[in-house]
């Protein structure tokens, strides 16, 4: 009957991602906001395969039930894996900003414009 | 003469070479300066090989599709999958050998350039490792046939492009502009797989073919469109998506920025391939297209007007790449407007894709020639900056000849390969709208005034003092330059046999959606 329940998480989590990726000035809350937008995401392909009272896609000594489809598992893994990279890119950038700015705040990291 | 084992595992074999470069090259690198140029090249030189074979292969014998984890084309349906391609399939129709071509020479032409342009940095063996990186996530994105795939690629793309776009980290300034780069793409691609969790939840498929025969653009449909078209849209540096192209494409080494030219190509393949492929009819083509003439019309004048007043060179040269890529943009939006309208698209939507996807292999040369003439400038120079260069035409008249072929092509000027295809769009793109075509050409004329300015203020006027000492570019860098070169003058001296062989194929293949699924579905 809640059926809906995570879509409605789903859709929160990107609107409170986007609204910190466009609001927040610090760097490293920027780089949060992406992984909030990742998380939402993958939370949205889990819920595409999830099956009501379904088990785990196992076949071995599986009890007859309904399973799960592994395919949004396998790409929800793939697309972890893709942010764990992401974040830390995001991540050794600021570090070299950092060094080399000395700030992180968004509004600091502007000599391209000069 | 080709084994047939190479042939027949091309599609496979193109990814191997490259991924089996890059992650080998951190330690064979370390060993000498010479053994690093031998394996990175050799690499390179394998990977285009492979992708010219293959290329070679589906424009004489046709769609080729590649089943992976499976022994035979034939399998691409398992039997007890209930009819749905389950596998990850590489489906290189001519559109995408197309792009294989591309990215073959280029991906060549700038690794010649790279081994001597980059010597005297450090750090090279990361710099090699993302760069084959770059051109593997190049190859998947043009070939594969499964949009999670595409994802995928595209995402190992991005990590790699901006691991290189703030290689030289410049006072923080390199990685300023990747960061701008990565956020934007890393925000994109996200957006592209929330499009691909609609497309499954709805049509329980990844594959495209499967996809797009069961394609009913419902309301999902028409969001998953309007994600990936904004997506894709802003990695190729469309306006007004486009405010990082300048940012990364001048703080990038030379060499990659002329790569990211390509990568921006792949890109707009990606796009052109969503919406002929997985939507084609479906999809209301008038107003898509009419939103993409717009997109392209908007990059055109925006590119073009933007590029003027600059003082960089490099800047100045990637505002231009914005406005080229509106052209691709226009020739193809037309194609898609009279979509479904066989008369129509027999008048003149056939030659404007064609002059659009002419025009995508033609930007991919001459830009990145003019790129690389930039970064041999850079080399001998140590600025962009114009008001501060002069008189090189004295000492480095290689550059000079090189820089003119590529500015003379961007301008449409014949016979270089430019003129070539924006005769296409222009003849083309008149017949469906003439206003239309009246600004592709007054958008051409401005990019002949900015690119005459840039000569004059870069190779014209007395040698200067400061500039003595400056020599030719080295070797290497002229042959990554001459290969170009080389492309651009036949291209634009032969248009008629390469748009034939090339190019028609690619635009009938774009179009021809049954063809692309029954290469899958039909069990070919």
């Amino acid at each position: 009957m809640f059926w809906n329940l995570p879509l409605v998480a789903v859709v929160t989590l990107i609107l409170i991602a986007l609204a910190i990726i466009v609001f927040k000035k610090n760097l490293i809350k920027v780089f949060l906001g992406i992984v909030i937008l990742e998380s939402a995401v993958n939370l949205f392909l889990i819920t595409l395969g999830y099956r009501e009272g379904g088990i785990a896609p196992i076949y071995t000594n599986a009890p007859p039930a309904t399973m799960v489809l592994p395919t949004p598992q396998a790409l929800t893994l793939t697309s972890i894996v893709i942010g764990v990279a992401t974040s830390a890119l995001l991540l050794s950038f600021a570090i070299i900003i950092w060094k080399k700015y000395g700030s992180i705040d968004i509004d600091r990291i502007r000599r391209l414009k000069e | 003469m080709i084994p047939a084992f190479i042939v027949t595992h091309s599609p496979a074999l193109m990814i191997i070479a490259p991924l089996v470069g890059a992650f080998l090259s951190p330690f064979i690198c370390r060993i000498s300066s010479t053994v690093r140029s031998i394996w990175v090249g050799g690499a390179m030189a394998v990977t285009s090989a492979i992708a010219l074979i293959l290329a070679l292969n589906v424009y004489s014998a046709g769609t080729r599709l590649y089943v992976f984890g499976a022994s035979t084309a034939s399998a691409a349906i398992p039997p007890d999958s209930g009819g749905i391609p389950i596998r990850i399939i590489f489906e290189i129709d001519p559109m995408s050998a197309l792009m294989l071509v591309i990215t073959a020479i280029s991906g060549f032409a700038i690794i010649v350039y790279s081994l001597s342009s980059e010597r005297s940095h450090t750090g090279l063996e990361s710099y090699y490792t993302l760069y084959l990186l770059m051109i593997t996530g190049i190859l998947g994105m043009v070939s594969t046939g499964d949009i999670f795939n595409f994802f995928v690629f595209l995402e190992i793309l991005s990590l790699a492009s901006a691991g290189l776009i703030a290689y030289r980290i410049d006072g923080g300034v390199a990685v300023e502009a990747a960061l701008k780069y990565f956020v934007l793409s890393t925000i994109g691609a996200l957006a592209i797989l929330v499009a691909i969790g609609i497309y499954y939840g709805q049509y329980n498929a990844l594959n495209m073919a499967m996809i797009a025969a069961r394609m009913q653009f419902s309301v999902l449909d028409q969001v998953a469109l309007v994600l990936i078209i904004a997506a894709l849209a802003m990695k190729c540096g469309a306006v007004p998506m486009h405010f990082w192209t300048p940012d990364a494409y001048s703080m990038a080494p030379s060499s990659i920025t002329a790569l990211l030219v390509v990568a921006s190509q792949a890109s707009l393949y990606g796009l052109f391939r969503t919406v002929f492929t997985l939507y084609n009819v479906t999809l209301n083509a008038a107003t898509v297209g009419w939103l993409i003439i717009i997109l392209g019309v908007l990059s055109m004048v925006v590119g073009v007007t933007m590029a003027i007043p600059q003082k960089n060179v490099k800047r100045l040269m990637a505002y231009h790449a914005v406005s080229q890529t509106g052209y691709m943009l226009l020739g193809v939006g037309v194609g898609l407007a009279v979509l479904g309208n066989q008369s129509l698209l027999d008048a003149f939507g056939y030659m404007a894709m064609e002059g659009g996807i002419f025009h995508i292999i033609n930007h991919a040369m001459y830009k990145g020639l003019l790129f690389l003439t930039a970064g041999a400038i850079f080399l001998r120079l140590g600025t962009y900056n114009l008001n501060r260069m002069g008189g090189l035409g004295h000492s480095m008249k290689w550059t000079m000849v090189f820089f003119v072929i590529g500015a003379l092509a961007i301008a449409g000027i014949p016979p270089f390969n430019g003129f070539a295809s924006k005769i296409m769009i222009y003849e083309s793109v008149f017949v469906f709208n003439p206003l239309l075509a009246v600004i592709a050409m007054v958008v051409s004329i401005l990019t002949l005034a900015s690119f005459v300015k840039v000569f004059h203020s870069i190779f014209m006027g007395p040698a200067l003092p400061e500039y003595s000492e400056v020599k030719e570019a080295p070797m290497p860098m002229l042959a990554g330059m001459g290969i170009l070169a080389v492309v651009v003058i036949l291209f634009g001296l032969f248009p008629g046999i390469v748009v034939e062989s090339l190019i028609a194929p690619a635009a009938h293949a774009l179009v021809d959606q049954g063809a692309y699924v029954a290469a899958v579905l039909g069990g070919v």
